[in-house]
């Protein structure tokens, strides 16, 4: 082990990133493949505690500290980023790789960020180098969503500045440990302004459309780094910041239940996803606000377990629009004669985001649903319920439904290339993997201590009665021809008030001033021209002041008499 | 476009689809069967309703997509809304 330089966490994924902008070809794509699985090795030779520490102007920080939180959030972040890097191996575009790793290893870095300072500077980074992944569709719509994610990401890191100053101010420490929302004065101030950084990040509710906006204006390959770190990260941070956070868990349930209204009605099938993935992290939420030790370990699996099977819908749905060039449900249909390989991986998908037993999704979420139950939170367990049917009824039925099955649009294709196949089957193996064995898997790098057995007879048997009659009443709402069709549309949501209430009252505004301005113009103008006319008589073509009527020497004539007498005047004064 | 002679998939003929829907309804009828006859632990006092998990599953879903279906009265534009 000794014998080994061992590096910092992120360091690896960021010399990859450089290595990449220098690179071309198969050996670009060698070393790409490699940055993950060293980082991973680098990664499981550490040993747990302070890496390294230094003082920076009186503080002591730890910008990289390991333990078990951190570790597994590590390794996910590892194993995500192989995924997406194996999915992006046919991409020519440079920019899109350089900006996926060094994405990969600002994620890495926050995670094991032990002080606020570094966390803040992983937490820009991951803003300033994942918004080259949305530019690189290169439409104007993937650049005006690019800039207003950028907004959005950057205020939350600003917010996270002042919080942590704050802090750094009245606890003249800045390691990052728990927060919590208990404090007083100024202090309270901080607290909440960190809360509210890591909330944006996380998509709370009415700060959650930069996600559904800007992931499915991403490149098919780009969206699946995407939805692989910043979300991740920020629950990472309510994990450690502000576990047992009761608010947290009815943010959580609200988080858990109103996108699925949206996944139902939405049409562009990568922004059904995008709102299933703030479903998901409603699910996380929930736990780390209950906060006893299973609740905790089910957030932080399940985390892991999202990582693995959104990558994979968003995977599949990426495929489909890379071979397509479309991805709108309305347009879609009927692909699985064209994509079987992908279909299944989609079903695979599908079963585990819906929790299916032997699927990745069914231990984690049943860990927060039974802590939810046993800490006496019934209406969140029952709301909770009622997301995990819903999610089955959009993620797990809508997304397959609508792409390879339903009315066949006609559409002929291939499979997408190799390497797309390979990292979705990676995927699909790892949902399953994981699902089928817990215990030595996922479960392993648990952070905290407890027990729970989800492969019992109730757990298998509710979880099934509940998705079976969720598919029953699918099957019932499109044989009644009451199912909503897939429309092409767009479906207001809270982004309306940023994209079209408030332009819409600066237009006004300035155009109210703007009419202001013109009108006073137009007043002097006329006014002007007014005192030319009176001073003009037009009958007799002359000039109608005194002054007009005379000579230019009688006027000096006039002029001098004047000063003249003023001269007099003064003399006596 | 799909050709004229292709041949007809699986899932294209409505027999196989009726099949697959009643070996869907059998599964169904039986897991409402097996809440009958296993014991299931009870960690919440619904939980005594007899299939409540089915109930609740198939209420839930129906309530959601006719929600979801007033919604679109209310927020659905067009696909164009925010471009123009």
């Amino acid at each position: 082990m000794n014998s080994m330089i061992l590096l910092p966490p992120f360091l690896p994924l960021l010399l990859g990133a450089f290595a990449a902008i220098l690179l071309r070809g198969k050996l670009r794509n060698i070393i790409m493949l490699l940055t993950p699985v060293i980082g991973a090795a680098n990664l499981y030779a550490l040993e747990p505690g302070i890496f390294w520490s230094l003082e920076f102007m009186g503080y002591a920080l730890e910008p990289v500290r390991i333990d078990k939180l951190s570790l597994m959030f590590g390794y996910l972040f590892h194993i995500a980023s192989l995924i997406a890097i194996i999915y992006a191996l046919h991409v020519k575009d440079t920019v899109q790789h350089v900006s996926g790793l060094a994405y990969a290893a600002s994620a890495v870095g926050a995670v094991f960020a032990g002080d606020l300072l570094t966390l803040f500077i992983f937490w820009e980074l991951l803003a300033l180098t994942s918004v080259f992944l949305i530019w690189a569709r290169r439409t104007d719509r993937a650049y005006s969503s690019g800039i207003r994610y950028l907004i959005i990401q950057v205020l939350s890191g600003v917010m996270l500045l002042a919080g942590l100053l704050i802090f750094a101010k009245i606890n003249n420490s800045l390691l990052f440990n728990e927060i919590g929302l208990e404090h007083e004065g100024l202090a309270e101030i901080g607290a909440w302004l960190i809360f509210l950084a890591f909330g944006i990040k996380c998509a709370f509710p009415f700060v959650h459309n930069w996600l559904t906006d800007s992931y499915p204006e991403s490149t098919p390959t780009g969206t699946i780094f995407l939805a692989s770190f910043t979300t991740k990260v920020a629950v990472y941070a309510f994990a450690r910041g502000f576990p047992g956070t009761e608010l947290l868990v009815w943010i959580g349930v609200t988080m858990a239940c109103f996108p699925i209204f949206f996944a139902v009605i939405e049409n562009d099938l990568r922004r059904v996803l995008a709102y299933s993935l703030i479903n998901q992290i409603g699910f996380m939420i929930v736990g780390i606000g209950i906060g006893t030790a299973v609740a905790l370990n089910g957030a932080v699996a399940h985390a892991f377990n999202d990582v693995i099977f959104k990558g994979l819908l968003m995977m599949t749905m990426g495929a489909v629009l890379h071979m397509t060039g479309k991805i709108n449900g309305s347009e879609l249909g009927g692909l699985y004669k064209s994509m079987p390989k992908t279909t299944v991986f989609c079903i695979v998908g599908a079963a585990s985001i819906s929790a299916f037993p032997l699927f990745s999704g069914f231990v984690s979420k049943s860990m927060i649903m039974s802590a939810a139950v046993a800490e006496g939170y019934d209406v969140v367990w029952l709301l909770l319920l009622f997301a995990a049917a819903g999610v089955f009824h959009h993620a797990g039925i809508k997304i397959p439904y609508f792409a390879f099955f339903a009315h066949d649009s006609g559409i002929r294709t291939t499979e997408p290339p190799r390497n797309m196949l390979i990292a979705m089957g990676l995927a699909a193996a790892l949902c399953i993997l994981i699902g089928s064995f817990p215990a030595q898997t996922v479960y392993a790098l648990l952070p905290w201590d407890s027990v729970y057995q989800p492969y019992d007879i109730t757990h298998v048997l509710t979880q099934l009665q509940l998705l079976f009659f969720s598919a029953l009443a699918f099957v019932w709402l499109n044989l009644r021809h009451m199912y909503p069709p897939e429309l092409p549309s767009t479906n207001l949501d809270a982004d309306w008030f940023y994209r079209k209430l408030a332009p819409a009252f600066i237009k006004r505004f300035a155009s109210a001033v703007y009419g202001m301005y013109a009108n006073t113009e137009k007043l002097a103008i006329a006014s002007i021209k007014q005192m030319i006319q009176n001073s003009y008589d037009s009958e007799e073509e002359k000039p109608k002041g005194y002054f007009a009527r005379l000579w230019p020497t009688e006027t000096m004539v006039v002029w001098v008499a004047v000063l003249l007498a003023v001269y007099l005047l003064l003399n006596y004064i | 476009m799909a050709e004229q002679n292709e041949p007809k998939d699986f899932f294209d003929k409505p027999e196989n689809i009726s099949k697959m829907l009643k070996v869907f309804y059998v599964i169904c009828g039986m897991l409402v069967v097996a809440d009958f006859i296993v014991h299931r632990h009870i960690y919440h006092d619904w939980e005594n309703i007899p299939a409540f998990y089915a109930i609740y599953g198939f209420v839930g879903c129906v309530v959601l997509v006719l929600i979801a279906k007033e919604m679109r009265k209310i927020i659905m534009r067009g696909e164009d809304y925010y471009d123009e």
